[in-house]
């Protein structure tokens, strides 16, 4: 298979990147070319195969229901691109 | 070269302790080394003389004979280079990326938290391909790293600063992280020894995420046994890490054997895979990479070690199932990268969307974009099975085969990497080509087992690895498989001519 253009594009929405017309058709070339190595795969059958989505087959720990993390606000939003008193600033998303 | 440079950790631990040198003197001794080299090499992002010398400075006071060195452990005043993936509090911490090229770490990565417990200094921060997606450095935001063997090669990727600041003598040891070789592919393009775990052994808290299935961090180094020293501090039961392995500990320095004559692996079952050694295979690896690996395994055999032909019969499929596993999962974990709370944000945005596109198209190099895009791209509607459930089918049956393979065999040997180190800029431009570097590392990866590299010699001055996979938790028992033959040979003791 190969992808179109305009799913290249869908795609960059979906993830949130913003791409020009020049760098979606570069990207085109390069993702066919890794989607022509992926392809292999689609001959395999698998159909009696439990998908494996982790090393090691291990049910998932669960943590007491207790607070462990202490406040470090003032570290963090140190960090921050913008703050406002004590709050992360962003364009205004409702009028 | 000063004496002290060319000594193991082991070495320098024993220095230390016999008060032949303060760990003062010898951070400084690397600090000046890096200042001399690195401009050249580009192995460290960052490097921090103040903190280092303070760090220093401590583990020299927990030495002192006054405290009668209670407290001290073996790596208490070692200085270690730390890979930019970890973070480590007060220091910049970017992961190869423009995206975190601001980003002061207010935490201190499991990893980080056990060396600075241990004693140990840290050296600085190393270089890294970008979010660890590369394999041959070349995709860090702060330029790639050359090869100490040939400036003019790529020191491998993406532990590509680690790999090469250690070949360098810039540091006496390293921190990697591998994902789908990123520790073993660099460790055999400069000459060293590198040791990934069993998934789950060594925390992955603070560890800044790629593909969280596969991510695992270990220890770079000239030894087995500095690899054994190190690993000691890095392992444990983490609960800040929900995939954190509870186990009783090792104590992998302790588990290495003495020197002995004779044949002392007699007993011991090679695995040769077809899938490596056939024929039909060899095509994929160099004739000279073949043949140093050949000639390592029969320096196995001179020391007592049995071979078996084996087969992966899955093997080829462990690329094309990797190249939609971990940039699925890659494609979620850099999600958080938003422009909001910490990293970079575009400078020119209108409403909300906006800072996010342009901050992420900004913030990210070509290769993480390509990997993000592919990865949301198998996880979207309509293509969740073909690719994403199908490469997990796939990834079990992977699995299966080491898990039949090991009933033949105690340990899988073959090349790490298929060439030794390639040129700046050989594969730079096409994708496919840099993934096939890590045909034989990657199923390793996929199926969780531990995994090392170790030096098995030269092909036209540029060393090459013999790969070791294990069967899951045999750290100790590959450490002491590559600890043996390194008692047997020197290749792991030869450090770049021109790095004087």
């Amino acid at each position: 298979m190969s992808l179109t253009l305009e799913q290249v594009r869908r795609v960059a929405q979906l993830a949130r990147i913003e791409i020009s017309d020049a760098e979606a058709q570069t990207t085109l070339g390069h993702l066919n070319g890794i989607f022509g190595l992926i392809e292999a795969m689609q001959a395999v059958d698998t159909r009696n195969v439990e998908p494996m989505a982790h090393a090691q087959d291990l049910a998932q720990r669960l943590r007491d229901d207790c607070v462990t993390e202490v406040n470090q606000r003032e570290a963090f939003q140190a960090i921050a691109p913008e703050i406002e008193a004590g709050l992360y600033l962003v364009p205004k998303v409702l009028e | 070269m000063n004496a002290m440079l060319a000594r193991s950790v082991t070495a320098l631990s024993q220095a230390l302790a016999a008060k032949e040198i303060s760990s003062v003197e010898l951070t400084q001794l690397y600090l000046d080394r890096i200042a001399l080299h690195n401009p050249s090499i580009n192995a460290f992002i960052t490097v921090d003389a103040r903190k280092s010398l303070a760090q220093a400075k401590a583990a020299d006071e927990l030495r002192a004979v006054g405290k009668g060195g209670a407290g001290a452990g073996p790596l208490t005043g070692i200085p270690l280079a730390q890979k930019d993936i970890f973070c480590s509090k007060g220091w910049l911490t970017t992961c190869g990326s423009k995206m975190l090229g601001n980003f002061v770490s207010p935490y201190d990565a499991t990893v980080i938290e056990r060396f600075n417990d241990a004693g140990a200094v840290m050296l600085g921060k190393t270089n890294m391909d970008e979010f660890a997606m590369g394999s041959s450095n070349e995709t860090s935001y702060y330029g790639a790293v050359k090869n100490p063997w040939d400036r003019g090669r790529v020191s491998g990727g993406s532990s590509g600063g680690s790999a090469a600041a250690v070949a360098a003598r810039l540091a006496p040891a390293a921190t990697g992280t591998d994902t789908g070789g990123s520790i073993r592919q660099p460790a055999a393009l400069c000459n060293l020894t590198g040791l990934k775990p069993t998934y789950g052994v060594v925390s992955r808290y603070g560890m800044i995420a790629f593909a969280s299935s596969l991510d695992q961090a270990g220890p770079m180094g000239r030894t087995a046994e500095d690899c054994a020293l190190l690993l000691n501090t890095m392992v444990g039961f983490d609960p800040r890490d929900s995939t954190s392995v509870s186990r009783e500990k090792e104590d992998y320095l302790g588990m290495l054997s003495a020197r002995a004559d004779g044949k002392p692996l007699t007993g011991l079952k090679i695995g040769l895979p077809q899938e490596f050694f056939g024929a039909s295979e060899r095509t994929g690896c160099t004739a000279e990479v073949m043949r140093l690996v050949e000639e390592a395994i029969a320096e196995y055999r001179k020391l007592g070690a049995e071979t078996v032909d084996i087969s992966l019969p899955n093997m080829k499929l462990s690329v094309p199932a990797y190249y939609v596993i971990a940039p699925a999962e890659a494609s979620s974990n850099l999600s958080r990268f938003d422009g909001v709370r910490y990293g970079y944000r575009a400078p020119e945005y209108g409403d909300l969307n906006e800072m996010y596109f342009r901050s992420r198209a900004q913030g990210f190099g070509d290769e993480v974009k390509r990997r993000i895009l592919i990865g949301t791209y198998v996880l979207s509607h309509g293509y969740y099975d073909a690719y994403y459930l199908q490469a997990q089918r796939i990834r079990r049956l992977i699995a299966n085969d080491f898990v039949a393979a090991f009933r033949q065999c105690d340990v899988i040997m073959g090349p790490t990497s298929p060439s030794t180190a390639f040129s700046l800029g050989e594969k730079a431009a096409d994708p496919v080509q840099m993934y096939l570097s890590d045909i034989y590392t990657i199923a390793v990866n996929l199926a969780g087992l531990p995994g090392m590299s170790i030096p098995c010699g030269f092909a036209n001055s540029l060393p090459a690895g013999l790969q070791l996979i294990g069967d899951y938790f045999c750290e100790a028992k590959l450490l002491n498989i590559a600890h043996r033959y390194q008692q047997a040979t020197d290749w792991h003791l030869r450090y770049p001519p021109e790095i004087g």
